[in-house]
């Protein structure tokens, strides 16, 4: 059995675990303001809310009900448009109508509910993080404009709010989310972990952002076990000399992390450009390695991090490091019976520099043409070590390896810097696709190496000595 | 009082074809189609589809008992292949089963072999070839031949820009059932209600009046759902009349993608002609449409692209010539613009060529050749009430260039990597079909005996808010309030051989039916209330504000109480109108007439800044002076103007159709095809609305709205390659959208990688 809350519902169902949670909630539910535009998380027509109680608190996630097996539902609070459903509209309703931000009307159900979550996790809310948080959801008429209003209106209508009171009571005496909102906690801890397993899993499921993407016609009519249920780590422990990162553990988590930001502080900003909010949410670090996609932004800077898998079957344990992991296109040094347990990636010291570069037709929620990662210790502008990678030029998530090997003892220069970026070519082979041609892939490598120093060392590499 | 269709969005409550509750048994339709660009069909085998899980049907051209044609204008396009296969995503069959997956999982277990034939994908190769869908047209105004020896400078050059797809949120879709009698009942989410009427009465091979068909709103459209959502209430349709059950069918994102049309591709040449202080002389041109593998509406598309070759310029001798080659993709179609942008980005291109070459600023030569009141355009038709210059005007007085313009290089001067761009982009969009006959449209009102109103139009909510403008317009009309007033589904056994909501036309058509009908009812109304309080002339009662008024006097009558006295004197409370655009008319031989009701016009200016190490672009803004008319409603005129923005702005850079060799189409889904998102949007929006610009020909003194915007969008690739060039001072200028960061960064380093 599957027990969650739907809206103000409670729900016990005993449809597969693998159950496309949009159609459970479209077809069965007949809740049909959540609506399908891609199935592939790339619309935000189909956003939710999952809403889950951690320490005693239920927080919100905005994720893409294409992508969520109705088995991650379990023990959660699912909330669709209709949830926020009162009398009067939401400030955010009201907004989106009074501010331009609906015309057709598809998306907007979608950007209700994307909205709304912003507010159920920002005490302090401010319209760049709105904005961010609205970065999953595509609109074809309104170009956004107006949609930007309303949330500075829904801002502004929330800061009118008695600060004295609970964060979730100003929320619903603003009319942001209705009432019953309160009486979830004690639901949701009403709700037990069940498990039933008497079957031979064909798939592990942890975000199923890429899984529901590529195969979800043959998911629905598989078994599957979850990384949730399978208790696959998902958090981001401090060691000593390394940083230890459950395989379960979301892009997002990685994003927010005190420990990951504390040690490599640029990532925050780097991670935004993976995926959308509802994704990384639901992405995680362990999937992002196994999918083996040559452009996988979370892997490429893996790479650079130059980190080890610990992998783990019901037999047995290993470790491998990431840079020996890819025998191919999709081909990993795994086996079957294996999944990643921790990725743990080693404490710089403090004179390491990093830098992500990644460009993509657009520049947010989209695959890139081609990513690059480096980390690099210099001492007096010679280099000491470096791990520099690159994605979208060869079949596998690349180890430039020949490249770093001549950096390493170089004087940091602008011919230096030449001379690495055409080594670097010859280690690449790059095909066109949808997301560029060959030529243009090689080309944007080089500037991309170009980027890195120059953003790393601007005193010393001058744009006008390279371009 | 709020847009009653935007309470149901933002409540999730708004009904779309997916959202329309079916009875129990209908069944679930997925298209099979064909996986070459072209060839004969040689062999299909559906014996195992057909024995697959929960197949109840496979529907192919065999079944079809009327004729198997849709095409619209010229009946070149089959429902269903019958012996040869045109492009990727033809039609062969339509598997229905009791459900959706049940029907995916058979199609793939049809086999089907072709024998392959050569595929054209390029426009100038099928001309070449002469598969043209129709012989050539030309525009021609003045002698071009005796013109260039006039001219100080003459550039000549090729211009190409992609095509679009409209990504339409809500992907094409109909349910249909079977009526009693056998006739037919379609939810149909098409922008052409009667096109869609009237093809499954084809299909079908009966009289329309056993087809009905219900549009209750569309999730987006943009020109895509005024042909191309045919087919599939079509296929829809003839699986329920053949099963005797309900049949749904809606494409999935990528199917849509690889099947229905898009924005043409057009590839163009162009030779313009000046004197040394940039006044525009001679301008030739010709366009190769890529009209794809049938006509569709290529054929008016082309037309539209001749009327605004010389987009807001007075050209005194013009010769253009637009050919629709047909190829070997999915045909192309309507989309915001229909052909006019392809042509206004070809003369653009031109003047800012010219420009360079001149070694003046574009704008210069935008200034010095605005249209002004009474000049002709190619076709015939002079400027009334031309408004090209106030627009241009006040957007430089709020904006001045020349400043922004020295910012820029101020700008640019101390910074190496990162440059700034900017552009002036000044529009002008003829309103009207360019088919005369389309523009015409009809409105039935029903007032009932609660005083409650009921309008029902040819009108189709597809996010532009007619349906909004139309209640205004009647509670205006009617002197009541608007929460009276409901705006009806279109329906086609309501409202007859409606047009399509297209060519902006939409209120405008309508709105003047509205009028008309409520202005039937206000008479009989006045005569009734004239009655009551024994006036003996009705002219003397007006209604206002709900009341009803006697020599502007207000009287004990409300608008409630009137209604239900009119009612026991057996007044009839509903009324028809139909009203079709005066004054407007076409000569196609001569290609010269009065197409357009009147011109919108407007000009933006826009600024983008450029990372010349990675080739990525920011909008900094876009501002703009339009001309509305007057406005009828600002929310919905602001959000048409932002939104058309924004897609010029998409068609111009991040959104690229790519096709392989053999025509498949590579970026056939939202992972792959990248539409702007909320990031990739201007920084800054500002829209004026012109002041004091009453429309004499629209409704209430209303202009329409919904394409023109678009073309500002046109601007950024101007301003980008300004930035470009501050980068590479000598960089050799392409006109070849969309402009991604790939061909930035390819035309940025051309020199040094090879």
């Amino acid at each position: 059995m599957i027990e969650f809350i739907l809206n103000n519902q409670h729900i016990n169902t005993d449809f597969s675990p693998t159950t496309v949670l949009l159609d459970f909630i479209r077809k069965e539910k007949k809740l049909t303001g959540t609506k399908e535009g891609c199935r592939e998380g790339d619309c935000g027509a189909c956003t939710i809310l999952l809403g889950e109680l951690v320490n005693g608190n239920v927080f919100y996630k905005s994720v893409n009900s294409c992508l969520v097996p109705l088995g991650d539902a379990h023990g959660k609070h699912v909330v669709t448009v209709e949830g926020f459903n009162q009398n009067e509209l939401s400030p955010i309703q009201a907004g989106m109508i009074d501010e331009g931000g609906t015309q057709c009307g598809f998306c907007t159900p979608g950007f209700i509910v994307s909205m709304t979550g912003y507010f159920l996790n920002n005490e302090t809310p401010e319209i760049d993080g709105a904005i961010d948080a609205l970065g999953g959801n595509i609109c074809r008429c309104t170009g956004y404009v107006g949609i930007k209003r309303a949330a500075e209106h829904s801002i502004s209508v929330y800061k009118k709010t008695d600060p004295k009171l609970k964060f979730m009571n100003r929320l619903i005496e603003a009319g942001f989310i209705p009432e019953y909102f309160n009486s979830i906690k004690k639901q949701l801890a009403a709700i037990g972990i069940t498990r039933r397993k008497d079957f031979q899993a064909e798939y592990l499921i942890g975000g199923g952002t890429d899984l529901y993407v590529q195969q979800w016609e043959s998911l629905v009519q598989s078994k599957a076990d979850f990384t949730s249920l399978e208790k696959t780590p998902y958090e981001i422990i401090k060691l000593k000399d390394k940083i230890k990162i459950g395989g379960a553990t979301t892009i997002q988590q990685v994003l927010n992390s005190s420990i990951v930001k504390k040690y490599y502080p640029s990532l925050q900003n780097n991670l935004e450009l993976f995926g959308s909010l509802p994704i990384r949410n639901r992405a995680t670090v362990a999937g992002n390695i196994v999918n083996a996609s040559p452009i996988g932004d979370m892997t490429n800077i893996l790479l650079a991090l130059n980190a080890e898998l610990q992998l783990k079957s019901s037999k047995s344990k290993r470790t491998v490091k990431l840079r020996d992991f890819y025998k191919g296109y999709k081909l990993l040094n795994k086996k079957k019976s294996e999944s990643i347990d921790w990725i743990t990636i080693p404490i710089p010291s403090k004179r390491f520099l990093f830098n992500f570069e990644k460009v993509s037709k657009r520049t947010y929620l989209d695959i890139a043409s081609v990513n690059s990662s480096i980390l690099l210790e210099e001492k007096n502008n010679i280099i000491k070590s470096i791990g520099l990678s690159a994605g979208g030029v060869a079949p596998i998530p690349l180890y430039l390896s020949k490249t770093c090997e001549f950096l390493i003892g170089k004087k940091i220069s602008a011919a230096t810097v030449n001379d690495a970026a055409e080594i670097a070519i010859k280690e690449i082979s790059p095909i066109s696709d949808a997301r560029g041609s060959a030529e243009y892939k090689k080309l944007l490598l080089r500037q991309l190496i170009y980027a890195h120093f120059i953003v790393l060392f601007p005193q010393v590499i001058k744009a006008e000595q390279i371009v | 009082m709020r847009n009653s269709d935007s309470v149901h969005h933002v409540r999730g409550e708004s009904h779309f074809i997916e959202d329309i509750n079916v009875p129990e048994g209908t069944l679930f339709g997925y298209v099979f189609y064909s996986p070459i660009a072209h060839g004969k069909i040689i062999k299909i085998d559906y014996s195992d589809a057909f024995n697959s899980k929960g197949v109840k049907g496979i529907i192919s051209a065999k079944d079809i008992p009327g004729e198997n044609q849709i095409g619209g204008v010229i009946p070149d396009e089959n429902l269903f292949a019958e012996d040869s296969v045109h492009f990727i995503g033809h039609p062969i069959a339509l598997v229905v089963a009791e459900t959706y997956l049940q029907a995916h999982e058979a199609s793939k277990k049809i086999k089907a072999s072709f024998k392959k034939l050569p595929a054209i994908l390029d426009p100038r190769e099928a001309a070449a070839k002469d598969e043209l869908i129709i012989p050539p047209r030309t525009f021609e105004l003045g002698n071009i031949n005796d013109s260039w020896k006039e001219c100080d400078f003459i550039i000549e050059g090729k211009v190409d820009s992609g095509g679009q797809e409209h990504i339409y949120l809500e992907t094409q879709g109909a349910v249909a059932f079977q009526t009693e009698g056998g006739g037919i009942k379609v939810f149909s989410a098409t922008q052409a209600p009667t096109a869609v009427q009237r093809t499954i009465a084809r299909i079908l091979g009966f009289p329309m009046n056993k087809v009905e068909v219900d549009v209750q709103r569309l999730g987006g459209a943009f020109g895509g759902k005024e042909d191309q959502a045919t087919a599939w209430a079509c296929m829809a349709a003839l699986a329920a009349h053949k099963l005797g059950t309900p049949v749904k069918l809606i494409l999935n994102r990528q199917d849509d993608i690889r099947i229905t049309g898009k924005r043409h591709p057009y590839s163009s040449d162009y030779k313009i002609g000046l004197t040394k202080d940039g006044k525009i002389i001679a301008y030739q041109a010709t366009f190769y449409q890529n009209a794809g593998a049938c006509a569709d509406l290529s054929t008016a598309i082309l037309d539209r692209t001749l009327f605004h070759c010389t987009n807001t310029y007075f050209i005194p001798n013009v010769h253009a010539t637009a050919l629709s080659c047909r190829t070997n993709i999915a045909p192309n179609t309507a989309f915001r613009g229909f052909g006019g942008p392809q042509g206004m980005f070809v003369i653009e291109s031109a003047i800012y060529k010219a420009a360079q070459v001149m070694g003046i600023e574009p704008v210069e030569i935008q200034r010095k050749n605005l249209l002004k009141e009474g000049d002709e355009f190619p076709f015939g038709q002079k400027t009334l009430k031309c408004n090209a210059s106030r627009c241009f005007d006040e957007l430089e007085v709020n904006y001045p260039f020349a400043k922004i313009f020295q910012e820029i290089n101020e700008f640019n001067s101390k910074s190496t990597l990162i440059k700034k761009g900017a552009a002036v982009i000044p529009i002008c969009f003829g309103i009207s079909f360019t088919t005369s006959i389309l523009n015409q449209a009809s409105a039935l009102i029903h007032i009932y005996t609660d005083g409650s109103i009921n309008i029902s139009t040819a009108a189709v909510e597809m996010g532009q808010g007619v349906n909004a403008k139309l209640k205004r317009i009647a509670a205006r009309t009617f002197g009541v309030a608007e929460s009276r007033i409901k705006v009806e589904s279109t329906n086609t056994s309501r409202v007859s051989n409606t047009s399509p909501t297209a060519a902006s036309k939409g209120t405008d058509l309508n709105g003047f039916a509205v009028i008309d009908a409520c202005n039937i009812l206000y008479a009989r109304l006045q005569k009734v209330a004239a009655e009551e309080l024994g006036e003996s002339d009705f002219s003397t009662i007006s209604f206002n504000h709900e009341k009803v008024f006697r020599n502007n006097v207000v009287t004990g009558l409300t608008f409630s109480n009137l209604v239900n006295k009119a009612y026991s004197k057996k007044v009839s409370l509903t009324a028809q109108a139909h009203h079709s655009t005066p004054d407007i008319y076409f000569n196609t031989k001569t290609n010269k007439g009065n197409p357009f009701a009147y011109h919108v016009y407007g000009s933006a200016v826009v600024q983008v800044t450029l990372d010349c190490l990675r080739g990525i672009y920011e909008f900094d803004f876009v501002k703009a002076v339009h001309d509305f008319g007057e406005i009828l409603h600002k929310t919905i005129d602001l959000g048409q103007a932002e939104g058309g923005i924004v897609q010029g702005i998409g068609w111009m850079t991040c959104e690229e159709l790519k096709w392989n060799s053999e025509g498949k189409l590579l970026t056939d889904a939202l992972s792959t095809y990248k539409i702007p998102d909320i990031h990739a949007i201007p920084k800054v929006m500002n829209i004026h609305f012109l002041e004091n610009s009453p429309n004499d020909f629209g409704p209430l003194h209303s202009k329409a709205i919904g394409e023109p915007p678009f073309m500002y969008g046109l601007g950024v690739y101007f301003a980008l390659m300004n930035a470009m060039r501050a980068f590479r001072p000598g960089m050799e200028i392409k006109f070849d959208t969309p402009l991604t960061p790939e061909k930035v960064l390819l035309m940025l380093y051309n020199s040094t990688t090879n």
